[in-house]
């Protein structure tokens, strides 16, 4: 407990890749039905770092993304999605680091487009290169203790287990791997993937991770503005809840009233 | 010429550089936040101008956009 507060538990703030946050939900900006729910599911949401995608530029789209991230004055976290290659994974990177003059990248290598379950080969090989070359590596992996000790071992800033496929909805389908890869890890542990609603991410902090990093449950969410609200609240809440020293799970009951001085009404 | 631009064969004159296969799509080196790779290497903005393409080469100009 005196280390958190040591590194800045008094005042909310955390650390990731060198640098200072104070919220711990990181939203991806996929799904939207529009630009303008995005602008105001965002705001709502209080995060401080969003994801974006790179894709080929199309003369006819309208609207920017990049000017809405500008706007609210976010950190763009740009993405390998899509690439099922170390070698794919890698390039892209570094085209995201030629677009947006940022070294960060979350990293994901996939290897089946039915689950977008992550290629452990692949994404180990990739984040090597990419340390190497002086990224900040953020790699969404499997809820796996020991690949996610290799990609710490390796350099990256952090490791982001999936908490179920992306997309799905199914919440943290195992709590054990993520408490232990929380157990192990010396560097910020996120949940990617997988959230549904407020609870899930309120267990992902109470398990112990550093953050949560969602999107489709926002941005698919019949109301994403007040999902965006609720999950705000629920990585506080869990946040707190962890570092509060909950009471232990009992079989039976403990009386939170006193047992003496009980009246006598026989 | 015949380069690939984003998945489209175009016809650009011979010389031309990566700031003529950008600027098919309407874009140019003011464009904020867009990157290039020929061939799948990338190629620095400030080196659009001097990196000349050759017949049967393939651009990808890409930018951010809306993604997990």
């Amino acid at each position: 407990m005196q280390s958190k507060a040591a590194s800045g538990e008094a005042t909310g703030a955390w650390r990731l890749g060198e640098r200072e946050w104070r919220s711990r939900l990181i939203v991806g900006t996929g799904g939207f039905r529009s630009l303008e729910q995005m602008e105001r599911s965002l705001e709502a949401s209080g995060t401080e770092i969003v994801t974006v995608a790179l894709r080929r530029v199309d003369p006819l789209a309208q609207g920017s993304v990049t000017d809405i991230i500008d706007r609210l004055g976010l950190f763009t976290l740009p993405n390998t999605a899509g690439c099922y290659t170390a070698r794919d994974a890698v390039r892209t990177a570094q085209l995201a680091r030629e677009a947006f003059g940022t070294d960060w990248i979350k990293l994901e290598v996939i290897g089946d487009d039915r689950n977008l379950l992550p290629d452990a080969v692949e994404l180990l090989a990739a984040a090597e290169t990419l340390v190497a070359d002086g990224f900040t590596v953020l790699p969404y992996t499997n809820d796996d203790p020991i690949l996610a000790r290799r990609l710490e071992e390796t350099g990256c800033a952090a490791v982001m287990p999936l908490g179920s496929p992306i997309g799905s909805g199914a919440g943290v389908r195992n709590p054990y791997n993520v408490r232990i890869i929380v157990e192990q890890a010396s560097v910020p542990v996120i949940l990617d993937a997988g959230i549904g609603t407020a609870s899930d991410a309120t267990l992902a902090m109470e398990l112990g991770c550093d953050g949560v990093l969602l999107a489709s449950a926002v941005s698919r969410a019949a109301d994403p503005e007040l999902m965006a609200r609720a999950m705000r609240s629920a990585v506080e809440a869990g946040h707190a809840a962890r570092n509060a020293g909950r009471i232990p799970c009992r079989l039976n009951a403990q009386a939170s009233s006193p047992d003496e001085g009980l009246a006598d009404l026989d | 010429m015949r380069v690939v631009v984003n998945g489209e064969s175009r016809d650009l004159p011979d010389e031309a550089t990566v700031v003529d296969a950008v600027s098919t799509l309407g874009a140019s080196q003011a464009t904020r936040g867009i990157a290039v790779a020929v061939d799948g290497e990338v190629v620095p903005g400030g080196r659009w101008a001097e990196r000349v393409l050759a017949e049967g080469e393939s651009v990808e100009v890409v930018h951010a956009v809306q993604g997990g």
